[in-house]
């Protein structure tokens, strides 16, 4: 029906783009709520006491609402937002489903967040991490899932260019797989139909091995696929140069949705899953170094001949760093994953440092990249406010993270070797509440980092806010943006 | 190579059929031997599904997001074992639903609690953990000996559980609430039932020393203090550890 419209127009159809506004507002909203739980989290390790002697304010209930609102508010509302906005630029054609359908996804989802991290506050969980939301939730994510879906590949169907641009490949990736992983770790026995609680399943073994195969591919996926699928848009259109190279792209989208999948048993080295397992997890993590870097060269080499951009262009200094801290952590992953070196940093900080180095550090860096171009293009506007501020945010936020990930380095390594260290006399040379002091400094330190990263965010509030509250003529008027200078 | 992959950059349908068959394979190679595989869960004696209020305390555990901090599964090194004990074996969390093995120790493993502290040990260290250890981090759980533990709907747990596999018996689940009250109250009669049901080793306690009330504070201790005492390792054999 969309179609014949389209066809018979002498021009096209509008895009959607409130929609696509409202999203990047929640990207900015849920970004600060989700950075500011962590920081609370953060300093509860430091200073027990603001755990409250609460039910509701317990490391042990906020933990699952910080990574939620990060993971699925923060990063679900930037890709939902971005992948409504590249799929109809990409195919010329307006959302399939039109309005009516992109709102109830938006709302649908941000209905979804609240009422899951009030119910984690209020003590409902299933108990795995990263697919905290009992049952209930689980049903209607799969409903809104099914809805973004058929919009997403609706626009593709209807499109007005012969190929499918890569950045949608990425995207649909992401959409196809978050469902299937959603499904199969989601499964579950209600104690009570109109009750909340369930038990899920698979149990022991099996329930580690499912749940990791999920968690590991929410990075994968989540993290990861749609990521560069915004990496796959939004650089090349930035820098104004086409993707570096066509056939890595094919080559590296293949291999990481190929790959990916097998990764999760490297989170359960050395534990009752079967070796078998644990080593194919192992093998296929240290594989997956060369397709992650694959990409990481197709985003870098996008600049090639407009590296200039980088000194001018703070917003696009975002996005390249991010792409930067991707390939790090894509190497510190692999590394990770050999088991040698699991047994030493599993259980330990190291992890949390490497999570962040890849969520402060890709995930929202390119969020914020994406941030910095969505909101003149959507609200019209020649520029963001300020340049200058942009130049702020990254470097505090730069810094900040420098500071997480080091501090979480040297906590993470120390207090691995501390519980291996044995004394002269054979025995274990620490007790297991000495090595929780040892870290304390480096949690204030990373406490530190993680104060670093919400100011940045919250100068990213400010110039969001005041770029869409200017007008379009105000702001064109050059008092806010002349030709482009050097940013500091 | 670009001109074969025509065919489905230029096809949603082909591009979305080649995705979910890329993605099947790792799932499929890895999940499904393990429901597959009989020797994935190893033989070994003295499983059995939790008791009531055992279930109950796990439920606590699981809501209150202990694993955040806490893991359950003790690997195969030497400082592991000597400062947890015998490494995880696959079946003792086979009535685990779900699986709460954990991937950070901000505090220490918990896989083999059960039996290292007194109850009144651990009562005193969830009311104020650093009473009794003063550089502990955890928060306090003050609130769970004040509620009471909810008990009209206790045997629907069992049944669900059933669903799932945990081979909960017809007189386990008809006798659920029964089970629960007698676990947290060694005075009273229903012990033998719950420990002819259950096995001998149940541990029954008033453990949260208020013998009025059956709190969360009791359901929680008297599930730390089962965690890894079921399988007796002194009686293994190499054979029956092999997976």
């Amino acid at each position: 029906m969309a179609n014949a419209n389209a066809a018979a127009l002498p021009t096209r159809e509008p895009y959607i783009e409130d929609v696509v506004k409202a999203f990047t507002l929640a990207v900015v909203f849920w970004g600060v709520v989700g950075f500011i739980v962590g920081l609370v989290i953060a300093l509860q390790l430091v200073f027990p006491a603001l755990n409250l002697g609460l039910e509701w304010t317990t490391f042990g209930r906020l933990r699952p609402v910080h990574t939620s609102a990060v993971i699925f508010a923060f990063g679900g509302n930037v890709m939902l937002g971005s992948s409504y906005h590249v799929v109809q630029r990409t195919c010329q054609a307006r959302l399939f489903g039109g309005s009516a359908l992109a709102w109830f996804v938006f709302w649908g989802y941000q209905l979804l967040i609240v009422m899951a991290a009030l119910t984690y506050v209020m003590g409902y969980s299933q108990g795995k991490e990263y697919a905290e939301p009992e049952w209930t939730f689980d049903l209607w994510l799969t409903l809104i899932w099914v809805i973004y879906l058929i919009q997403f590949a609706g626009t593709l169907f209807k499109r007005k260019e012969p190929h499918i641009y890569v950045a949608n490949w990425f995207y649909l990736s992401f959409i196809l797989t978050v469902a299937v992983l959603h499904i199969g770790n989601g499964l579950s026995m209600p104690v009570d139909i109109f009750g909340s609680k369930s038990y899920p399943a698979a149990a022991g073994v099996q329930s580690a091995m499912i749940q990791w195969w999920y968690g590991h591919n929410a990075v994968g996926f989540f993290l990861t696929a749609g990521f560069l699928g915004m990496m796959y848009y939004f650089v090349p259109k930035r820098a104004e140069r086409p993707v570096y190279s066509y056939r890595l792209s094919i080559v590296h989208f293949w291999a990481i949705v190929f790959m990916y999948i097998w990764a999760g048993p490297h989170h359960l080295h050395y534990t009752a899953l079967p070796d078998w397992a644990q080593t194919l997890g192992m093998v296929f993590s240290v594989v997956l170094w060369m397709p992650s870097w694959g990409g990481m060269i197709n985003g870098l080499m996008t600049l090639a001949g407009a590296w200039d951009k980088l000194r001018t262009d703070p917003g696009l200094r975002f996005s390249i760093v991010a792409i930067g801290f991707y390939a790090m952590s894509t190497f510190e992953g692999p590394v990770m994953s050999i088991k040698a070196v699991n047994a030493l940093s599993h259980y330990t900080d190291w992890t949390i440092g490497h999570v962040h180095s890849g969520a402060l550090g890709w995930v929202a860096f390119i969020t914020f990249g994406t941030v910095y171009y969505l909101v003149p293009v959507l609200w019209k506007r020649p520029d963001m406010y300020s340049r200058k501020l942009i130049a702020w945010h990254f470097w505090i936020a730069t810094i900040g993270i420098v500071l997480y990930i080091t501090a979480m380095w040297v906590s993470g390594i120390m207090q691995g070797l501390m519980w291996r260290a044995y004394d002269d006399l054979g025995f274990l040379q620490y007790s297991f509440v000495e090595t929780v002091q040892a870290m304390r400094p480096y949690y204030a330190i990373r406490a530190l980092g993680g104060l670093l990263f919400v100011l940045g965010a919250l100068i990213m509030v400010y110039n969001v806010w005041m770029t869409v509250r200017g007008s379009a003529a105000e702001t064109a008027g050059g008092r806010l943006r002349g030709a482009p200078q050097a940013a500091e | 190579m670009a001109y074969k992959h025509e065919a489905l950059e230029t096809n949603v349908i082909y591009l979305a059929i080649a995705i979910l068959l890329t993605i099947s394979i790792g799932g499929l190679v890895q999940i499904i031997p393990l429901f597959a595989v009989e020797s994935t869960i190893e033989r070994v004696q003295g499983m059995r599904p939790y008791t009531p209020l055992e279930l109950i305390g796990r439920n606590i555990y699981i809501r209150e997001g202990c694993y955040t901090c806490h893991s359950q599964q003790i690997r195969p090194f030497r400082d592991e074992i000597e400062r947890y004990g015998h490494y995880s074996l696959a079946a003792e969390s086979m009535y685990d639903h779900p699986f709460q093995w954990g991937s950070k120790r901000t505090g220490p493993d918990l896989a083999r609690v059960g039996g290292k502290y007194s109850n009144d040990w651990h009562v005193a260290h969830m009311i104020e953990p650093r009473a009794v250890v003063p550089e502990s981090v955890m928060p306090g759980y003050p609130f769970l000996a004040a509620a009471d533990v909810r008990t009209d709907d206790i045997a629907k747990h069992l049944i669900a559980n059933r669903r799932v596999g945990v081979p909960y018996s017809e007189d386990m689940i008809a006798n659920a609430k029964a089970d629960l009250m007698a676990q947290a109250n060694p005075e009273g009669d229903g012990v033998d039932a719950l420990k002819g049901r259950y096995g001998d080793k149940v541990p029954v306690a008033d453990f949260d020393g208020n013998p009025k009330r059956v709190t969360e504070m009791d359901a929680l201790v008297a599930y730390l203090q089962m965690l890894g005492t079921l399988v007796k390792f002194s009686d293994l054999t190499l054979k029956e550890l092999q997976q």
